[in-house]
């Protein structure tokens, strides 16, 4: 048995992860070939690296699969109902911040506030006969916020990418995404709601609360976390 | 929890009660088409109901109520008037709370009549009272109507009208739109500096999506037109407030409501319907000089109910769910009845919990 630590597989995420580990003295490496998923770690013994893409970090977390892993706050919350029982937060990393935000067309000059939204989602569905449809991959999150502010006659629909476009190509009236800068909603001839953001996500350090540990992996857990907090 | 088929026998027991009572046994599918499903209650039903899909029919939720599919079938072949009764398994998604029951069985009837509402909804009411009769239950009962007459109602623009009725069943954003009607809440910035700027504004930028420039201009129109009505009086929002904060025994409730229909004198007609309920309920052997009643009750939980609501709770497990509820859903047969209509009345029933209070009382 060993301490699995589930890391995001690539891009900016794996490198920021990576060197905020090695400021805390563990040394995270991917090891073979460029494409070859698989990875060791330095400067603490007993811990193995599973490379994953972020998205199913959650899952593997709260199957207890993995015993540590780095994801955003934004995927815990959308893929894990009750996340607080599954898996507990240790540290938020300070990177990959990103907001879950509403956006709409910069040319609703009139829909700024989730009364506006309500009001044109009303409107819209007794013209159109469907309703106002919002694309997003954030089903969860995104329905528990327009219910709590009482928006109805929406429709989710889903898109895992380049969702953006959607309403251009009017598969969609708006969308729910993340945004860090806002540049590719601007670019899409899109304009945030004043109303949010839904979530305030960052990159963050979860430590699964099912996976079974050995009295071994206690011991390692220990001592990673006070590296981890500076005190080893 | 009691045994499976300890809750099948009770909940075939039960059925054949309502059987005996005049109802016709009907069985509908266990899978439903999710899309007028989602027609009728939004986005919200994909979180309480289970949904799954193939490829020829597409979306298909398992059934989260029986209601739905029993109006459809009356509206399409029934005989009038009617009385249903069935005994099968709902589902229902649980995201919050892992104590709730995904699926269980539910023991309902139902009562399609035109000519005598109040009757109607007496005689469901006092088959379920007797059905759980001897589990020590209080009953909660309330009217959806009053409120939405007191709405329909109101001394201002029918905007804002349909905009209430719309949200009767969310009780928060009602508030809000209240408040805002009522000028009790400044207008919001991004509104104020929308309708400060004269004309028809240009320059908007680049016209993307399905929304056509014509739907903003008239929703621009429609802005100006809400910002120079006028609020809606101090006496009729108070008034609306001390109503639906009612909640009284039905006689104290009924005099209440009296004193209130002086500012809004809409109510009165639904107030009528109540008293003639109350009578129809006491014909039955109901006692409704205790029975309690709560104007807003029935608001949160129950949306397709537009008239009589009620629920059976068993006070000593407040963890528990209504043991029984149910209520009038005129509107719905409307909205399912593709240009026909019928009054209608149904309620429901849990055996797996009336077993567990048994068991816990013996």
């Amino acid at each position: 048995m060993s301490l699995k630590l589930g890391v995001p597989s690539k891009g900016r995420l794996m490198e920021k992860t990576f060197s905020w580990f090695e400021k805390r003295g563990v040394t995270l490496s991917r090891t073979g070939s460029d494409r070859e998923y698989a990875g060791q770690v330095d400067g603490v013994d007993g811990v193995e690296l599973v490379l994953l893409s972020a998205g199913e970090i959650p899952r593997e977390l709260a199957a207890g699969r993995i015993h540590l892993g780095v994801t955003g706050t934004d995927l815990v919350y959308e893929k894990l109902p009750r996340w607080e029982q599954q898996v507990q937060q240790i540290e938020a990393m300070g990177f990959g911040q990103a907001d879950l935000i509403l956006a709409v067309p910069k040319s609703w000059i009139d829909v700024d506030t989730l009364d506006d939204l309500d009001a044109v989602a009303a409107a819209f569905r007794a013209r159109h006969g469907h309703r106002l449809r919002i694309a997003t991959k954030y089903h969860r999150l995104v329905r528990e916020f327009l219910t709590d502010g009482g928006v109805a006659d929406y429709q989710l629909v889903d898109s895992q990418g380049a969702t953006e476009g959607t309403v251009k190509n009017e598969t969609a009236e708006m969308v729910a995404d993340i945004t860090s800068t806002g540049e590719t909603l601007r670019a899409n001839h899109l304009k945030i709601l004043s109303a949010g953001p839904v979530l305030k996500s960052q990159a963050t350090l979860w430590r699964s609360r099912t996976a079974a540990m050995s009295a071994e992996d206690k011991l390692v857990l220990k001592q990673m976390l006070a590296l981890l907090h500076g005190e080893a | 929890m009691p045994d499976r088929s300890d809750i099948r026998l009770r909940a075939a027991q039960l059925r054949a009660d309502f059987e005996n009572a005049g109802a016709l046994v009907v069985d509908p599918p266990l899978l439903q088409p999710a899309g007028l499903l989602l027609d009728l209650y939004g986005e919200d039903i994909r979180a309480r109901a289970y949904v799954t899909s193939d490829g020829l029919r597409g979306e298909q939720m398992l059934r989260p109520d029986f209601t739905v599919p029993v109006v459809q079938m009356h509206m399409r072949d029934g005989a009038e008037p009617a009385r249903y009764t069935y005994a099968g398994e709902v589902f229902r998604r649980q995201e919050q709370d892992p104590d709730r029951a995904n699926e269980y069985i539910q023991v309902g009837y139902e009562i399609f009549d035109r000519d005598n509402s109040a009757a109607a909804d007496a005689e469901v009411f006092a088959l379920m009272a007797n059905s759980v009769a001897g589990l020590g239950l209080r009953a909660a009962t309330g009217d959806i109507g009053i409120l939405m007459a007191a709405v329909q109602g109101l001394n201002t623009t029918a905007r804002r009208k349909a905009a209430l009725m719309r949200h009767i069943w969310r009780p928060r954003r009602f508030r809000a739109l209240l408040d805002r009607f009522a000028h009790r809440v400044p207008v919001p910035q991004s509104r104020q500096a929308l309708l400060s700027t004269e004309g028809v504004p240009t320059d908007t930028g680049v016209e993307i999506g399905k929304r056509s420039r014509a739907e903003i201009d008239e929703r621009i129109a429609a802005l100006r037109e809400d910002a120079a009505a006028p609020p809606i009086a101090e006496n009729e929002l108070l008034a609306l407030e001390t109503l639906m904060a009612v909640r009284e025994t039905v006689p104290y409730a009924l005099e209440q409501m009296r004193d209130i229909a002086v500012d809004l004198p809409s109510i009165s007609t639904a107030l009528d319907r109540l008293e003639a309920r109350s009578a129809a309920l006491a014909a039955r052997g109901v006692d409704v000089q205790y029975l309690d009643f709560e104007v807003s009750y029935g608001r949160t939980s129950m949306e397709y109910y537009d008239g009589f609501v009620f629920g059976f709770y068993a006070e000593t497990r407040p963890d528990l769910p209504p043991i029984a509820s149910g209520g009038r859903y005129d509107a719905l047969t409307r909205q399912l009845g593709q240009g026909t209509e019928i009054p209608a009345v149904g309620a429901v029933l849990r055996p797996d919990l009336m077993l567990i209070l048994e068991k816990a009382s013996s």
